[in-house]
């Protein structure tokens, strides 16, 4: 999808018909391709910081890739400079840095000694398991306790369902998994411990990568429920924080259309509380729910690396914290370009969704 | 989720809390709390009973009448050092509000003030900064800089500006076009007197309220840079690195229980007080997202 489509019937290079052909397409896909221009120039944007950061690296990446003996050699130090192109001016050196990424070079990984692509290929479904999970669980609650707040606004469960949202937004990520895995797994018993499969499994023939998907397909029920029981604990710890802030969103938004006319009108007529609450009231709300859940979802991926550090989880964040504490910026600099990427992907279909729930909201 | 009919008729009562809010019991936990964390902070020395960072032959106590919260795997008194913790945390996480805030204030301010493309770069480039999320982000630059409070500081504030900018930007916008602003400029006033004059009462309030929600944001981002090992060094007394410690010392729960109950409870309170100041002053930003 491109500009050029949408001059379709006009004469390329003339404006006034490419702004009619503009406006004449669906306010759908004219949203959508002014959202997909928007990411790719935030996608440049975020590799233009990723490239700067790599520039204020502490030490000489010359003297870390060569090893002491090649890099007291001038004549070898100059033909690693005109070989990865760094005797060139900055925008030209960024400009072969892009040229890296597009072909999916991301640098090689200090610590893993591996391509930076091939390690998050390997650590990326693992946390994408693990946001779904905790999304998932976070969107039910969140809205559950946020519904409740709202229709008993000032009572008492409002203000127990205050205190609890404002729990959740404050406890420290990392501590609660500690505490949860002292608990749940040490004390009770009720959880596998930390990893993705007992010790000694064997992962599932891997096709997505999500173990519990992947040992479905393949029709392993044992280790569906092996891969999920791993996946409670953390899934749920993650969602703590989301929990807070979706319940505190959903309260405001439901207080707004509660008082709405229409709400008013449906109880008149007779409809019960229930009907009212849950189609009159929850489903213009929900727009809002939906899109505030879009930019949780990032949030979640950053809350990731500290619980993932806790459980063992082999994703993302375990990689972003072990290259983190060797200093390994390239590592870094992989999992924050690919977060950002998934980032800008998920509010775009936020934003598209909101569309199909509110058929109100025009795009465009 | 089941509603019954009488529960609805409350829906439509539209007293608004009408007490103020010192007068809110949330509220009022949240400021007893912090000014509990603060006296701590100051009285530190008088307080704890050993010193923070000396070490003793008796190791990995449990909490017992001597060392209250127990001991480390240096002999350490963690009561003394959660106290002393205080004296570590508040102070940066106080940093890093009040240079985020007002280098957030002055460019959401230029933005909202003279538009045009000045805005448009501004504001794209807090877009960008949101698209990381805030901890990785913060990692990076720590990487880059090296491991230390102080760097750690730098770091988040380069991630957090961007939410105060909105914030102003937004409400700039709207006071701009307000009769008392374009009276001001016709009387000849300069574009920093009646920012200063004529917006800066009006943004005070909500950055006030901004401010103290960040606040709990800010010790919580900070003891995590910590607890992954890119905030405060050993043998500082950092919550945050006490409680990843004790996380070496599974089973011995009292090394991270205690430490991260003092994080738990001064977010706590700031958020107490934040969101009850957000309702009496700010019912706009009452829905803002963070």
């Amino acid at each position: 999808m491109s500009f050029e489509d949408t001059r379709a019937g006009g004469q390329p290079g003339s404006p006034a018909l490419a702004v009619r052909a503009w406006f004449a397409l669906p306010g759908l896909l004219r949203f959508s391709i002014r959202r997909v221009i928007t990411g790719v120039f935030l996608c440049i944007g975020v590799t233009l910081i990723a490239f700067l950061l790599t520039l204020v690296v502490p030490g000489d990446p010359v003297a870390a890739s060569l090893g002491d003996v090649a890099a007291d050699d001038p004549v070898i130090v100059a033909a690693f400079r005109e070989r990865y192109g760094l005797d060139k001016p900055l925008p030209e050196q960024y400009l072969i840095y892009v040229t890296g990424l597009l072909q999916g070079d991301l640098g090689t990984s200090l610590n893993t000694r591996r391509p930076v692509l091939d390690d998050l290929r390997q650590f990326l479904p693992a946390t994408i398991e693990l946001s779904i999970a905790a999304m998932t669980v976070a969107m039910v609650l969140g809205v559950a306790l946020g519904v409740i707040a709202a229709v008993y606004r000032d009572g008492w469960p409002d203000q127990a369902i205050r205190v609890i949202s404002l729990a959740g937004v404050s406890v420290p990520t990392f501590w609660l998994s500690l505490v949860c895995l002292y608990v749940f797994f040490y004390l009770l018993g009720w959880s596998p411990g930390v990893g993705r499969l007992p010790p000694g499994a064997l992962a599932p023939q891997a096709v997505t990568g999500m173990y519990s998907v992947d040992a479905a397909l393949a029709g392993d029920w044992e280790k569906v429920g092996d891969a999920l029981a791993h996946l409670a604990l953390p899934a749920l710890v993650l969602a703590v924080y989301t929990i807070g802030a979706i319940t505190r969103f959903t309260r405001a938004s439901m207080l707004e259309t509660l008082e709405q006319d229409y709400v008013r009108s449906a109880r008149a007529k007779g409809l019960p509380a229930r009907v009212v609450v849950m189609r009159h009231a929850l489903r213009p709300a929900l727009a809002a729910i939906v899109t505030v859940s879009g930019l949780a979802f990032g949030r979640m991926l950053g809350g990731a690396v500290l619980v993932e550090s806790v459980f063992s989880w082999p994703g993302l964040g375990e990689y972003a914290y072990r290259s983190a504490l060797s200093l390994d910026l390239r590592a870094i600099m992989g999992v924050s370009l690919v977060i950002a990427i998934v980032y800008i992907l998920v509010n775009l279909v936020v934003d598209l969704l909101y569309a199909v729930i509110d058929p109100r909201i025009r795009l465009g | 989720m089941s509603v019954s009919d009488s529960d609805f008729s409350k829906i439509h009562r539209r007293t608004r809390r009408p007490r103020s809010v010192w007068l809110q019991p949330l509220g009022l936990i949240g400021v007893a709390v912090l000014i509990g964390f603060i006296l701590m902070a100051i009285f530190a020395d008088v307080i704890a009973p050993f010193d923070p960072i000396a070490q003793d032959f008796r190791r990995l106590q449990p909490p017992n009448s001597t060392n209250w919260f127990g001991t480390d795997q240096l002999g350490r008194d963690i009561f003394s050092r959660v106290v002393h913790g205080a004296r570590i945390s508040l102070p940066y996480a106080a940093q890093l509000v009040i240079l985020s805030a007002a280098i957030g204030t002055i460019l959401g301010a230029i933005a909202g003030y003279f538009g045009g493309w000045v805005d448009g770069v501004i504001m794209r480039a807090a877009d960008l900064v949101m698209a990381f999320p805030d901890i990785i982000l913060a990692m990076a630059v720590v990487a880059a800089l090296g491991p230390s409070l102080f760097n750690a500081v730098l770091a988040v504030v380069v991630v957090s500006w961007p939410v105060y900018a909105r914030v102003i930007r937004a409400m700039i916008l709207s006071i701009r076009e307000e009769a008392y602003m374009q009276s001001s400029r016709l009387l000849g006033a300069s574009s920093a007197r009646a920012l200063w004059v004529d917006v800066r009462p009006n943004v005070a309030g909500p950055l006030v309220v901004l401010g103290t929600l960040e606040y709990g944001h800010a010790v919580l981002i900070l003891s995590g840079l910590s607890f992954l090992g890119l905030g405060a060094q050993p043998p500082d007394a950092e919550w945050g690195s006490m409680v990843s410690e004790g996380a070496k010392y599974f089973d011995l729960w009292w090394m991270s229980v205690f430490p991260g109950l003092a994080i738990l409870g001064v977010v706590l309170g700031a958020n107490f007080l934040g969101d009850t100041l957000r309702d009496a002053l700010d019912p706009l930003a009452a829905r803002r997202f963070r």
